[in-house]
């Protein structure tokens, strides 16, 4: 599912560091694991400003990029 | 778990060869299923298998002793990995990592040496697909010593666009990193410093390349 930060649930130790820099508050934790929930009117991560993975001490959040030309 | 024909087939290792010396291959080929994050072999330990990706992709990395990750290739389908230490008989040179769901297809050591003597065609082949990994690693060499952040940046951005079709992995900014040889927050600077020439646009999940000869210039790319 592109557009969607992949989270690991086996890596999450549920510290909340993401939730708090996500700059949309997509990211809630639920049973002590990080989880992206949709809010009323916008699509679940706005920006990809990928500051959830930068700030992950374990490395569970993964903002992986599609390289494209822009004529294709 | 059956391994397929025309995958075989299809893998520079064994172009060339006719059906019934496919067939034979096939007898000694077995499959593999990893998932993501899954580590497929470590340095240092004994090499046992000659390994082919044949869905999803592989990674190919060495760490230092402070932690720090270097990508050595990354390993797409019909290519193959480990060959060097089953060839030369030592251990494994580096670390494999799934980075997605992969399939591989596996030949154990032994089988392989019967292989190569049966069938000399399969020798020039591999002699090839060495050649162009020796070419491979010079670049990086080059790359890693001459050329800048951003150029090596803007070379991984053109060497993995695809056209959307999805045949390429995505990279995040953390394996860009770790190909170029720099930190993750290098990738990013690079990333916006190419977006303020217009050399590339930052939509969301997807970097697109919108000048693509300023882009290979920038990168040193003369060919």
């Amino acid at each position: 599912m592109a557009g969607i930060p992949v989270i690991d649930r086996e890596k999450c130790q549920g510290c909340g560091l993401c939730v708090s820099v996500c700059t949309c508050g997509v990211l809630v934790l639920i049973d002590g694991k990080a989880t992206f929930v949709k809010r009323e009117g916008c699509n679940i991560c706005t920006n990809w400003c990928t500051l959830c993975e930068s700030v992950c001490p374990n490395e569970a959040i993964s903002c992986a990029f599609d390289i494209v030309f822009e004529d294709s | 778990m059956s391994v397929q024909a025309e995958f075989i087939k299809s893998i520079p290792y064994f172009s060339g060869l006719g059906q019934a010396e496919l067939d034979s291959i096939r007898g000694v080929v077995f499959e593999k299923k990893a998932d993501r994050g899954e580590m497929l072999l470590f340095e240092g330990e004994p090499a046992e298998t000659l390994c082919f990706v044949v869905a999803g992709a592989v990674k190919v990395f060495k760490t230092s002793a402070d932690g720090k990750e270097q990508i050595l290739h990354i390993i797409r389908p019909g290519d193959s990995f480990n060959d060097v230490p089953v060839f030369s008989g030592g251990a494994n040179l580096a670390n494999a990592e799934a980075m997605g769901a992969v399939v591989l297809n596996m030949i154990k050591k032994s089988d392989l040496e019967v292989i190569l003597r049966k069938y000399p065609q399969v020798a020039l082949n591999i002699i090839q697909v060495l050649s162009q990994r020796v070419q491979h690693l010079v670049s990086m060499v080059e790359d890693l010593s001459f050329r800048n952040v951003t150029g090596r940046v803007a070379k991984i951005l053109l060497e993995y666009a695809g056209d959307g079709a999805g045949e390429k992995p995505r990279l995040t900014q953390q394996e860009m990193a770790a190909m170029v040889g720099t930190a993750r927050e290098m990738v990013g600077r690079s990333l916006k410093t190419l977006e303020g020439e217009g050399k590339i646009r930052l939509d969301h999940h997807r970097i697109v390349i919108t000048n693509r000869e300023a882009l290979r210039e920038m990168a040193g790319v003369t060919l």
